[in-house]
C-alpha cells in the first residue's frame, strides 16, 4: 500500500494504483475524458492533470503515472486549472458547437466539464476541421467530426467486445477514427460504445433524436430478452419507453448491456396485444375482459384436469408463474410445461440447472469446457466475462459444438456427443487439460439439453465434472447456460408436469382441451390440437396469438413489477416504468381476476401478498440480489444415464442473437441487425 | 497530403495481393529478428516490402488494402492494426503514385534553403499544381513531406528511395528530365560536394598535414 495525500487528505491505495485512483480514493473528481477504469490506459486526452509536489514543476496525466508512497498531489491548484483550461480549449478548437442539435447533450462529459474549464468564448478563428461519418451499422449512429479522439471505442472493440474493427487511421489533424474499410462492426456489445463515447461521436441510432435526457423518467429493471438478468435502466416518458441503458452490476453485466437487450424497445410498442379478443366463427373479435373471461370459463365448464394444460413463457415474471400454476392446480390439472424447447432437466437439486459457478466466478476459473452452447448468441455478457477471463491468461477453452467465432480463442473439440464420452473415458486429451486445473467449468448449454438424450447429456455432463475435480467443497464449476429469463424462475417454482402431469409435447395434438400459454411462442403452435381451445395471455400478437381462441392482454417485462431468476439463480426485481397499453394489464392481476370468474380464487390481492406466497413455495425468492458464492459436498449426480449419448451433433440453441422472442421479433431495428448480420450469422451457422 | 491518406473509397484497389518469390526471401529475415509473440513488431518492414513489391510489379510504389490484409493474416494482427500504421507513415503510399515519387521536404531547414523554388520547378517541370497529384503521363506524384533528416544538405529531393541534395531549381529541372528519359542520376549532392562538407571545400584545418 502507498499512502498518498491529495489536496490535504491522506489515502491508502495499492501499490501499482495510479494517481487517478488516488484521487478518487480521496473523493476528488478527476475530470477525464479518455481514461476508462474497464479499458487501457491511452493517456491522450490529458484532462486529468493534476500537479505533484516534489516532481518536475510540470502537470502530469494522473490517469498514466502511477502512485509512490508519500506522494502529495494537488487537484485543484491554480497550475492545474490553468493547464487544464488550456487542454479544454484545445478539445474545443475542433469540436463543433452543435450541442442544440447533438443528442448527447444533457448527459455529455465535454459538455459538462466545459462548464468547470471551458472560456467564455474562442480564441480560434481558423476552420474547424470536418470528418467524415462512419456507418457502424443499424445501431451506432457516427458524427465523426465531434469526435475528441479519447479512443475508448476503439479499447472498447479491442479489448471487451473482442472485435478489434476500429482504430485510428491518418494521423495529426488527419487522424480519424473508424474501421477504414467501411462496415458494421460484428459486436452483440457494439451498443456500449454509445455510453463510453464522452462525446456525441457515437450515439444510438434508433434513439436519434428521440428526447432529451432531462425528460425521462428513469426505472431499475431487469433485463428479461436473455437469461443473464443483467440490471437495465428503462427511461421512459409519458406511455412510451423510450430507450434501456445498463445499470452498473459487477456481479452480473458489470456497466454493459447486449445490442438485444438496449435496442429491442422499439419492439415494445409494436404488434401490441391492448385489448380482449375471442374467436367467433373462426375469427376473432374484440371483446371486454368480462366476455373473454366467459369464453374461457364456458369452455372450461365440464372439462376435466387433466384436459387442460398451461405453458409459461420464456418471458414470464416468477409472480404470474406462480399464480398460473396454482390457478391450474385448483383446477385440478398438472399439465404444466415451461421448456417450450424441450429441455431435459432434473429439478431434483438447485444446482442441476443453474449457472453455479456465477458469472463473476468466471474470472476465478482455470479452464473451461462448453458444451452445445455459443455464449456469444446466448448470453453476450456472460461471453464478455469469459472473454475477460482469457484475457487474464492461462484459461484453455474447449467446445464441443460446430465452430464458431467466440472473440476469444477455443479449442473446437468435434460437434458430436462421442467427444463428451471420450472426455470422460479420459481418453481425449483435452480431458487432461481439465483435470489439471485447479478450478475448471463446464458450461453446458440449451442446445445440449434440447433434445431426445438431454438427460444423459446432463447426466454425462456432470459426471465429468465431477471425474475432473470440478465439484468440490469451495468450487462449483457444473453451470447450465439458460437461454430464457422465466426458465430458473419457473423451474424453481416446479412449474412441470406432476406425476401424472403432461410435458408440452404430450399437450399438442389434442392432447388437452384447452391450453393456456402465457406468453408462450417459441414453440411450433401449429402442432397444437384442431380442437385444442387455446388461451394466450401475453403482450405480443405472435406465434401464440396467431393461434388463441381467446386472447388475454398482458404486460411485457417493462410494464409489470416482476420477479426474475437469472441463470445463475440470482433473484431479482424489476419495476414497472410504464403502464400496460389499452386494456392490458399485469399477468398476476389477470390470472387474479379470472381465478375469481371460475370460482377458485387465488388467496393474494396484493402484489406483496403474492411475493411472500412465492417465498413460501421456494425460499430461494426470499434471496433478491443476492447470490453467495458456494461448493458442493454431495456430488451425487442427476438421473439419466451418462452412457447414453445420442449421435447426433449439438447445435447451438440460438440460432439469430438478435430475434429470440416476441419483443425483439416485433422490433424494426432488430429486424434491421438480422439483415445486415445475415451473411455474418450464415457463416457462423455453417 | 490529407488526400494521400484518405481511406481511398474513389480508388479501385487490387482485389487480391500475395508475396512474390523475392518478397517470400526477404520476409524470414526480417521475422527472425522478433520473438515470436512479437511477430507484429515486422509490420513496417513488411510493409516496405509489399512497396517494393509494388514498384518491381507496378512501377508504382503503393501499398493495396488487400496487401495490408496478407502483411495482417503473416503477423496474426487484426486488419485494422496494419492499417492503422500503414496510414500513419507518410513513407506507405496508401493508394498508387506514378513511377517516380517526388518527395519534397518544407519543413524549416529545407525551407530557409529554397525549397519554394524546388516546389515550383517540380510544378513546372511535371505540370502537376499541388501535392498529392501525379503528372498526366502518370511517371510523376509530388508529395510534401516532413524533415528526412538531411538538413545539411537542403533542400532535399527524395525519388523514390534516393536522396538528392543540394537541390535548387535549375538542378530540379534538370533531375525531371533525365528521369523522364529514364536516366537515374546518381543519388546525393547534386553541386557536387562531398557528403555533407562545407560547400566550395573544406574552410578549417587547412594547414594541418597528414601525421607522420
Amino acid at each position: 500500500m502507498a499512502k498518498v495525500t491529495v489536496d490535504g487528505i491522506v489515502v491508502e491505495v495499492p501499490n501499482g494504483s495510479n494517481v487517478l485512483q488516488a484521487c478518487e480514493a480521496a473523493g476528488k473528481e478527476i475530470p477525464r475524458f479518455c481514461y476508462h477504469e474497464r479499458l487501457s490506459v491511452a493517456g491522450n486526452c490529458r484532462m486529468c492533470l493534476v500537479e505533484i509536489e516534489k516532481a518536475p514543476p510540470k502537470p502530469f496525466a494522473s490517469c498514466a503515472y502511477p502512485v509512490a508512497d508519500g506522494m502529495v498531489v494537488h487537484t485543484d491548484s491554480p497550475m492545474v486549472r490553468k493547464a487544464r483550461r488550456g487542454v479544454m480549449e484545445f478539445l474545443l478548437i475542433n469540436h463543433p458547437l452543435d450541442c442544440p442539435i447533438c443528442d448527447q447533450g444533457g448527459e455529455c462529459d465535454l459538455q459538462d466539464q466545459a462548464v468547470g474549464y471551458g472560456g467564455d468564448s474562442s480564441r480560434y478563428t481558423e476552420n474547424k476541421r470536418a470528418v467524415k461519418d462512419k456507418n457502424l451499422g443499424p445501431l451506432v449512429k457516427t458524427v465523426m467530426t465531434r469526435c475528441i479522439q479519447c479512443t475508448r471505442c476503439i479499447r472498447f472493440a479491442t479489448e471487451i467486445a473482442g472485435v478489434p474493427e476500429l482504430g485510428a487511421t491518418a494521423r495529426g489533424e488527419s487522424m480519424e477514427v473508424g474501421t477504414y474499410v467501411e462496415k458494421a462492426l460484428t459486436s452483440e456489445l457494439s451498443g456500449n460504445l454509445i455510453d463510453i463515447c464522452p462525446v456525441g461521436a457515437l450515439t444510438s441510432k434508433p434513439y436519434a433524436f428521440v428526447a432529451r435526457p432531462w425528460e425521462l423518467k428513469k426505472t431499475d429493471g431487469i433485463d428479461a430478452l436473455d437469461a443473464v438478468g443483467a440490471n437495465i435502466r428503462i427511461d421512459s416518458r409519458g406511455p412510451e419507453v423510450l430507450r434501456i441503458l445498463p445499470r452498473l452490476n459487477e456481479d452480473v453485466n458489470e456497466e454493459w448491456l447486449g445490442d438485444k437487450s438496449r435496442f429491442s424497445v422499439d419492439g415494445l410498442k409494436r404488434r401490441r396485444l391492448d385489448a380482449c379478443w375471442v374467436r367467433r366463427d373462426g375469427k376473432l373479435h374484440k371483446a371486454t375482459w368480462l366476455e373473454a373471461f366467459d369464453a374461457i370459463a364456458g369452455k372450461l365448464h365440464g372439462l376435466d384436469g387433466s384436459r387442460i394444460g398451461a405453458v409459461a413463457g420464456n418471458l414470464a415474471d416468477a409472480e404470474s408463474m406462480l399464480a398460473l400454476k396454482e390457478l391450474f392446480s385448483a383446477l385440478g390439472s398438472e399439465n404444466l410445461d415451461c421448456r417450450q424447447d424441450g429441455a431435459a432437466t432434473d429439478v431434483s437439486r438447485r444446482d442441476f440447472y443453474t449457472f453455479n459457478t456465477s458469472i463473476a466466478g468466471i474470472e476465478d476459473a482455470d479452464a473451461l469446457l462448453l458444451i452445445g452452447s455459443n455464449p456469444r448468441h446466448e448470453a453476450p455478457l456472460i461471453n464478455a466475462r469469459i472473454r475477460k477471463r482469457t484475457q487474464a491468461g492461462k484459461f484453455p477453452v474447449g467446445a464441443i459444438g460446430p465452430a464458431a467465432e467466440l472473440t476469444y480463442p477455443v479449442e473446437w473439440l468435434g460437434d458430436a456427443p462421442s467427444v463428451l464420452a471420450a472426455l470422460l473415458d479420459g481418453s481425449h486429451p483435452f480431458a487432461k487439460v481439465l483435470a489439471a486445473a485447479k478450478k475448471p467449468m463446464i458450461v453446458l448449454g440449451q442446445g445440449a439439453l434440447a433434445r431426445p438424450d438431454g438427460l444423459s447429456v446432463l447426466a454425462a455432463a456432470w459426471k465429468l465434472a465431477g471425474v475432473v475435480g470440478a465439484l468440490l467443497p469451495d468450487w462449483h464449476g457444473f453451470n447450465v447456460l439458460h437461454t430464457a429469463a422465466a426458465r430458473v424462475g419457473a423451474l424453481d417454482l416446479h412449474f412441470l408436469p406432476g406425476p401424472n402431469g403432461k410435458p408440452l409435447p404430450a399437450m399438442l395434438g389434442g392432447g388437452v382441451d384447452l391450453l393456456w400459454l402465457l406468453g408462450a411462442d417459441e414453440f411450433d403452435t401449429t402442432k397444437i390440437g384442431a380442437n385444442t381451445f387455446v388461451v394466450y395471455q401475453g403482450h405480443h400478437g405472435d406465434a401464440g396469438a396467431a393461434r388463441a381462441d381467446v386472447i388475454l392482454p398482458g404486460a411485457a417485462y417493462t410494464e409489470k413489477n416482476g420477479t426474475y431468476v437469472n441463470t445463475e439463480g440470482r433473484v431479482q426485481r424489476s419495476l414497472l416504468a410504464v403502464y400496460p397499453p389499452g386494456e392490458a394489464r399485469e399477468d398476476w392481476k389477470i390470472l387474479r381476476a379470472f381465478s375469481e370468474r371460475v370460482g377458485k380464487t387465488l388467496p393474494y390481492d396484493t402484489i406483496e401478498a403474492l411475493r411472500a406466497r412465492l417465498e413460501q413455495v421456494n425460499p430461494v425468492f426470499a434471496r433478491i440480489d443476492i447470490l453467495p458464492r458456494f461448493g458442493i459436498s454431495d456430488t451425487t449426480g442427476p438421473s439419466g444415464d451418462p452412457a447414453g449419448l445420442g449421435a447426433a451433433p449439438f447445435v447451438p440453441a440460438v440460432r439469430n442473437y438478435y430475434q429470440t422472442d416476441p419483443i425483439s421479433r416485433a422490433s424494426p431495428t432488430m429486424a434491421e441487425c438480422t439483415a445486415t448480420y445475415r451473411t455474418a450469422l450464415a457463416v457462423a451457422a455453417e | 497530403m490529407a488526400d494521400a491518406h484518405a481511406d481511398g473509397d474513389d480508388l479501385t484497389q487490387p482485389t487480391h495481393f500475395a508475396f512474390d518469390a523475392q518478397s517470400e526471401a526477404e520476409i524470414p529475415g526480417i521475422l527472425a529478428k522478433y520473438p515470436p509473440a512479437r511477430q507484429a513488431s515486422a509490420v513496417i518492414p513488411l510493409l516496405y516490402v509489399v512497396q517494393k513489391q509494388m514498384q518491381r510489379t507496378t512501377a508504382s510504389r503503393w501499398v493495396p488494402r488487400a496487401a495490408m490484409d496478407v502483411v495482417a493474416a503473416r503477423l496474426g494482427m487484426a486488419p485494422i492494426r496494419v492499417y492503422e500504421v500503414a496510414t500513419f507513415y507518410f513513407m506507405f503510399n496508401t493508394r498508387p503514385v506514378g513511377k517516380f515519387h517526388l518527395q519534397l521536404c518544407t519543413t524549416t531547414p529545407c525551407w530557409l534553403r529554397g525549397s519554394d523554388e524546388v516546389v515550383a520547378a517540380c510544378k513546372k517541370a511535371t505540370g502537376i499544381t499541388q501535392f498529392g497529384e501525379t503528372s498526366a503521363d502518370g511517371m510523376f506524384t509530388m508529395t510534401e513531406v516532413e524533415c528526412v533528416g538531411a538538413c545539411v544538405n537542403a533542400p532535399i529531393l527524395q525519388v523514390n528511395d534516393d536522396f538528392y541534395e543540394d537541390m535548387d531549381a535549375a538542378l530540379t529541372l534538370e533531375l525531371i528530365e533525365a528521369l523522364r528519359r529514364s536516366e537515374i542520376p546518381a543519388p546525393g549532392s547534386m553541386i557536387g560536394r562531398q557528403t555533407s562538407a562545407p560547400v566550395g571545400g573544406p574552410t578549417t584545418l587547412l594547414d594541418s598535414t597528414p601525421a607522420e
